[in-house]
């Protein structure tokens, strides 16, 4: 299946903004974590399609995948 | 800080001053100082414009000390803008100046008769107040350029534009940054108005010869100040996304949790939001040869700040703030940095809240004076707020006055005042807070964006009404007071997150005053703010139909999440309850 995986702030360094990846069915977020090399303890948000989700959760065909590290501002 | 200066402008003959013992306002900084002052000195039904109002300008608690991040800068009194009690505080170099000359507060009152237009200077061997006709009409920053060379080099300055001469209701009180620009404003609720109308162009305050605040206790307050800071470092928020990508960090977050208003909060998501975002907007300051880190005042470790300059290099204005890029940006469909960039640029030089101005625009847009997305046509809009045109005037008067001049239903204010850039649909918690704060719809009253959206603080799910009662009411207490010390908000961050960091901080009040602090101190502080607060705007007519946010929002479902705000009536009648 086909997944977008957006990276945000300073996990884009040496990495990527946007990808469209093939991954097998059941594969979690928690496996793309582990896939582009991100510090699991660096992550403060984690969205699918836009709401937040945890690391366990099992991504879909379709999904849009967006990673931050903890940020904030405002 | 052991004295008040009070400056009657209405005083027969001319300005007087009268410096006075802090009395019973011992003790008071920033918030708690401006508040317990407005509150107990001026009537609630006077007009904000008139003699009886009271502008009330008083640094935090620990500024001035070598506290770090303690330069904010209070300044209240009844606003023209929501006909409440308001409080705006901004950094800059002000309220480090201010404290070191001694002063807990400015007070200025009356209103003088004529047209005749003044300024105050304040040092260590005393205040003067002089008629300087010459300043009329100028904008920001060529009133800086122009009195800097009267001044010494030390001078912070806090003026008004050309808004706040013509007392629009947007109208900002500027406060220089360690640069001498005129970068940073108390931006909300009209303060620059009230000064306009009481005729004050500009006051300088120079510390030469003066030192820092010295601490009761400076050996515990130096270790406090080091664990403090230290956890400032190592918390990602403050030691990381800030100084890398300022305030900005947050339009590529909130855009992809739908939660973005955008075209005047018709959807929570834009399309070209990437355009706009810090990331984009911190690579092409450093390539312009600008800067992504700059702290806004002396003693900041965050630094969130920078510079921004055109394609040529030159000088534009400081780092668009988030809230800016996305008054000036997303919530008019303008995609193009440069754009807003110009239209921070000109909100600081006229000096109007850059909120409220974009609001504003929105609303023109709303209306069909300009197309979505119009960034010329926003720069014209604008640009009408400086010549004071009857169509800049409208503008110049914040998001309601426009809205209702020109028959638009959809205007994201509350009690007057407009919205930041979280739309309370999708994030219900901060609905909550511009529907209840005593400062009408203000997103740093109580930052429920934290645990809503980004997990920081706490972890309540935005689309849900459930917790965000209790969530706000207790952000807006602990907000109440850390804006009485003088500290920047966003050390909220890792004071949430981390207890060591907090305690760093509790540890440094209480070695600077010689006493222990603990945490319910803090919050019986905050408490007390927000109730003098509550009872001002209560004598000033608002009732809990004030706590409400516009219908629309109860009835216009937002995409993506297509929600409505959720929290009833009954449940935001609660949040002062305590």
């Amino acid at each position: 299946m086909r997944i977008t995986v957006k990276l945000f702030a300073t996990f884009r360094k040496g990495r990527f903004d946007a990808e469209v990846r093939e991954v097998p069915p059941g594969t979690t977020v928690s496996q793309i974590v582990e896939e582009v090399d991100l510090p699991e303890r660096e992550i403060g948000i984690v969205l699918v399609n836009s709401r937040h989700a945890i690391l366990s959760r099992v991504l879909a065909d379709g999904d849009t995948l967006a990673i931050f590290p903890l940020v904030g501002g405002g | 800080m052991d004295k008040i200066l009070r400056v009657d402008m209405g005083a027969e003959g001319g300005p007087q001053f009268r410096t006075e013992p802090v009395g019973e306002f011992a003790g008071l900084g920033g918030r708690a100082m401006t508040t317990a002052i407005i509150s107990k000195e001026v009537h609630p039904l006077c007009h904000p414009l008139g003699a009886e109002n009271k502008l009330v300008i008083a640094p935090g608690s620990l500024s001035g000390t070598s506290a770090s991040m303690s330069g904010r800068i209070s300044v209240g009194c009844k606003s023209p803008l929501t006909g409440g009690i308001k409080e705006s505080n901004a950094g800059g170099q002000a309220a480090q100046v201010l404290a070191r000359l001694g002063y807990a507060a400015i007070v200025l009152e009356g209103k003088p008769e004529g047209d005749d237009l003044y300024k105050i200077f304040i040092n260590k061997d005393g205040v003067e107040i002089s008629v300087d006709n010459s300043l009329k009409n100028l904008p920001n920053y060529p009133l800086i350029e122009k009195l800097r060379g009267q001044y010494s080099d030390r001078a912070a300055y806090m003026t008004i534009g050309t808004a706040g001469e013509m007392k629009l209701l947007a109208a900002s009180i500027a406060c220089t940054d360690p640069e001498k620009r005129p970068t940073r404003h108390c931006g909300r609720g009209g303060t620059g108005a009230v000064m306009g109308a009481k005729r004050v162009k500009a006051i300088i305050l120079d510390d030469t010869g003066l030192k820092m605040r010295p601490p009761k206790d400076p050996e515990k307050f130096r270790d406090a100040n080091r664990r403090f800071v230290e956890g400032l470092r190592k918390h990602t928020i403050t030691g990381e996304g800030l100084p890398a990508y300022g305030t900005n960090v947050l339009t590529n977050v909130m855009n992809e949790a739908g939660a973005y208003p955008t075209n005047n909060f018709r959807t929570g998501r834009f399309e070209n939001a990437a355009k706009i975002s810090g990331e984009v907007q911190a690579e092409l300051e450093v390539k312009r040869g600008g800067l992504a880190t700059h702290g806004c005042h002396r003693g900041c470790v965050i630094q969130c700040s920078g510079v921004y300059n055109d394609k040529d290099g030159k000088y534009v204005t400081k780092q668009p703030e988030y809230e800016t890029v996305w008054a000036h940006g997303g919530n008019c469909g303008i995609d193009d940095l440069d754009v807003i960039a110009r239209l921070d640029f000109l909100d600081d030089n006229f000096g109007v809240d850059t909120m409220d101005t974009g609001a504003a625009v929105g609303v023109a847009m709303e209306a069909g004076l300009i197309p979505w997305g119009d960034g010329a046509g926003a720069i014209r809009l604008v640009e009408e707020i400086g010549k004071g045109t009857p169509l800049g005037r409208i503008l110049g008067c914040g998001a309601e006055v426009t809205g209702k001049v020109f028959g638009v239903e959809r205007v994201p204010v509350c009690k007057g005042q407009a919205m930041a850039a979280y739309d309370p649909r999708s994030v219900m918690g901060i609905g909550v807070t511009y529907a209840t704060s005593t400062q009408g719809a203000d997103h740093t009253a109580g930052y429920s964006v934290g645990p809503n959206v980004l997990k920081s603080g706490g972890d309540l799910d935005p689309l849900k009404p459930e917790g965000q009662v209790e969530m706000s009411r207790n952000l807006q207490i602990a907000t109440a007071a850390v804006d009485s010390t003088g500290m920047c908000l966003f050390i909220a961050f890792p004071l949430l997150d981390q207890p060591e960091t907090f305690q760093a901080l509790l540890d440094m009040i209480g070695a600077f005053h010689g006493i222990a602090m603990t945490g319910d101190d803090v919050t019986a502080l905050g408490k007390s703010i927000l109730k003098k607060e509550r009872d001002f705007n209560t004598r000033a007519g608002f009732t809990k139909h004030h706590d409400r946010l516009p219908r629309f929002f109860l009835k216009e479902p937002i995409p993506p999440h297509n929600v409505t705000f959720q929290v009833t009536d009954e449940d935001l009648d609660k949040v002062f309850n305590w």
